[in-house]
């Protein structure tokens, strides 16, 4: 049984390793935990009381200042305090939704890769069909449908995350595949071992690196979704996020004021925060693809 | 199933041109399948989860008049149960009636119909220049692997990869606003004094450049790695040592056999096409499908959305087909497999 948990541990041991050199996707990481630091401490950053716009002091749609480093919108409220505060839900939603679809995505991947006949066929089949349906169409629908009842927040994280799973799935089965093919597995079936004991003891420890590689693209996309649902008026619209920040430049016509501040910077933020994950994931799939080996 | 088997052995006995039979309608009914599920999928999603559709989409909320209200039941089907209003929606469905949009007044697929043309204009062109520069860039890319090309391409494709397109729509609409060069909205202007055609070309280069830009990112990348996969291949040393100039074996050896799995992957982005259409139409205000969509989320407008979604799907589902079908004719390697 060690024999199978083996391998990965002293993959990862290296990976981590060989990730310290990678110079893109250290960079990514710094960029990754100083946008964190920012999430976590943004109170102490910036006073929440600027996020109101009843409390907003500043002048309106006005450049970039001493005072306001980054301007201010259409009520007067600081650009910078928006852009910390946002940081927390897009970020929050960004790895919320990210949870859900590696479970989604790793369940549904190691059962239709284990499994043969109807059920692997049968969630082989969902998966293709999430693969080929169009995200955005699909995000949208889900999100006007959704029980009012739940909370906007709560609504914007599932909907993210039910539809970005099956990229995962499709990976994680034939992952499954090649490792049930191998003898190990063979042994553990011929020792009495069930479904279960295969695929948690045998099949899991060896897909998850690659899960954990394929986890960072998949924040970066969820970050776009929750901007773009944002942006088309579908998310929150009692909290502040990046997207909320720019839906509302664009509802508030910043374009014909000239306001390039208020779209310029909270998309800044955006660009960095989802190339960082891109980068990371780059890093980690040159490292734990072995046919990548090599490669720059 | 058993039928498909029977095809794949026919393939292997002798290369033929086309696809046989089985493959061909094997790939036909998987694709006529996801869009049963489609259809299927758009009747209870909105049906079942909000709960009570009437109150959930009626355009004043929980404070609708009882009037409407009574309306909009009769017109989503919620006085028949379930079953019945099922049979209902498919029948009208495959007759090709998607029913009355709220907003528009006005039947879901003329609706639909009069922006759809403007929508394949846009994105199709977007999407040709993007396939040619994007082979272009990331063939060059890939074939000088770590030199200041590559370098400063490679980062440029990422650093767009990571971008929302609406998001470089925005950036490039606050900047260039003020010089009025380029017009900003629409899809032509009554005012104009040009040729009709000349004036939406002139509308579609901001659009279609914030498009191309994104588009052409995503398939440099695709591009680059599938150079990369065929560098080290024996049969581009023989080309060498044929004495070949470089540039030679990379255009006659190397990009057709790294182009065709590319292919593939460009017809598998059609989901990331279709994002980039809704938002971007969006932001420049074309009027196609995606600005549609828009529109038809501020009521909402729901017989126009679940018409817009059944229409982007099967586009989707369709030009994948296209793809599936298509691959065995260009690639020999997929026909022997």
């Amino acid at each position: 049984m060690s024999a199978a948990v083996v391998p990965a541990r002293r993959l990862r041991g290296g990976a981590w390793r060989r990730f310290l050199r990678d110079r893109e996707g250290m960079s990514g990481l710094v960029v990754l935990v100083l946008f964190g630091l920012v999430a976590i401490f943004a109170s102490l950053l910036a006073d929440p009381a600027g996020l109101e716009v009843t409390k907003a002091d500043g002048p309106l749609a006005a450049p970039p200042s001493g005072a306001y480093p980054l301007g201010t919108d259409h009520a007067g409220r600081s650009l910078l305090t928006m852009v910390i505060h946002g940081s927390q839900v897009t970020l929050l939603v960004g790895l919320a939704a990210t949870v859900i679809s590696m479970v989604l995505g790793t369940l549904i991947g190691i059962t239709s890769g284990h499994f043969s006949g109807m059920l692997g066929g049968g969630l082989n089949r969902l998966t293709e069909w999430f693969l080929v349906i169009p995200y955005l169409p699909l995000a949208i629908v889900l999100a006007t449908v959704f029980p009012p009842d739940v909370p906007k927040l709560i609504a914007v994280i599932i909907v993210i995350g039910v539809t970005s799973w099956s990229g995962t799935a499709r990976l994680v089965r034939a992952q499954t595949m090649a490792i049930e093919a191998r003898p190990y597995l063979e042994r553990a079936r011929a020792l009495g071992g069930g479904h279960w004991h295969q695929m948690t003891r045998h099949v899991l420890p060896n897909v998850m690196p690659l899960v954990l590689a394929n986890t960072t693209l998949t924040v970066s996309l969820a970050i776009i979704a929750e901007t773009t649902l944002s942006f088309l008026g579908l998310g929150d619209p009692l909290r502040v996020s990046w997207g909320r920040i720019l839906d509302e430049a664009y509802s508030q016509a910043a374009i014909d004021r000239g306001a390039w501040w208020w779209i310029l910077f909270p998309g800044i933020a955006v660009v960095l925060v989802v190339r960082a994950f891109n980068m990371c994931g780059r890093a980690l799939e040159r490292i734990l693809d072995p046919r990548l080996e090599g490669k720059p | 199933m058993t039928g498909s088997g029977g095809g794949a052995g026919a393939v292997t006995r002798r290369p033929r041109r086309t696809p046989p039979a089985a493959y061909v309608l094997r790939k036909c009914l998987a694709a006529v399948l996801m869009l049963v599920f489609v259809v299927i999928v758009n009747f209870f999603l909105f049906r079942v989860l909000p709960g009570d559709p009437a109150k959930a989409f009626a355009p004043r909320g929980r404070n609708a008049d009882p009037e409407a209200l009574r309306e909009l039941r009769e017109r989503l089907g919620l006085n028949d149960s379930w079953d019945v209003a099922f049979v209902k929606y498919v029948k009208s469905v495959f007759s090709g009636d998607l029913g009355v949009s709220f907003s528009q007044h006005a039947k879901v697929t003329d609706v639909i119909m009069e922006r759809f043309w403007p929508t394949v204009l846009l994105s199709g062109t977007a999407l040709v220049i993007a396939a040619m520069l994007g082979v272009w860039l990331g063939a060059r890319a890939g074939w000088r692997q770590g030199s200041r090309f590559d370098r400063v391409s490679s980062s440029a494709a990422v650093t767009f990869y990571s971008m929302p397109e609406w998001l470089l729509g925005l950036v490039l609409l606050v900047f260039l606003n003020r010089y009025g060069i380029f017009p900003t909205r629409g899809m032509n202007d009554p005012r104009s004094t040009l040729p009709a055609w000349l004036d939406v070309l002139w509308h579609m280069v901001l659009p279609v450049t914030v498009l191309a830009i994104v588009y052409v990112a995503e398939y440099s990348l695709i591009m680059r790695s599938s150079i990369l996969d065929e560098r080290r291949a024996d049969y581009l040393t023989t080309a060498r040592a044929k004495g070949l100039r470089d540039d030679l074996v990379l255009r006659r050896h190397a990009l057709p056999n790294a182009l065709l799995p590319s292919m593939t992957l460009f017809f598998l982005s059609m989901g990331f096409v279709v994002a980039g259409a809704i938002t971007v139409e969006t932001v420049f205000s074309w009027p196609g499908l995606g600005r549609l969509t828009y529109d038809a989320l501020r009521g909402p407008d729901i017989p126009l959305l679940q018409g817009l979604f059944l229409v982007f799907s099967a586009g989707v589902i369709v030009m994948n087909l296209v793809a599936d079908l298509l691959m065995p004719v260009l690639d020999p390697r997929v026909r022997a497999a």
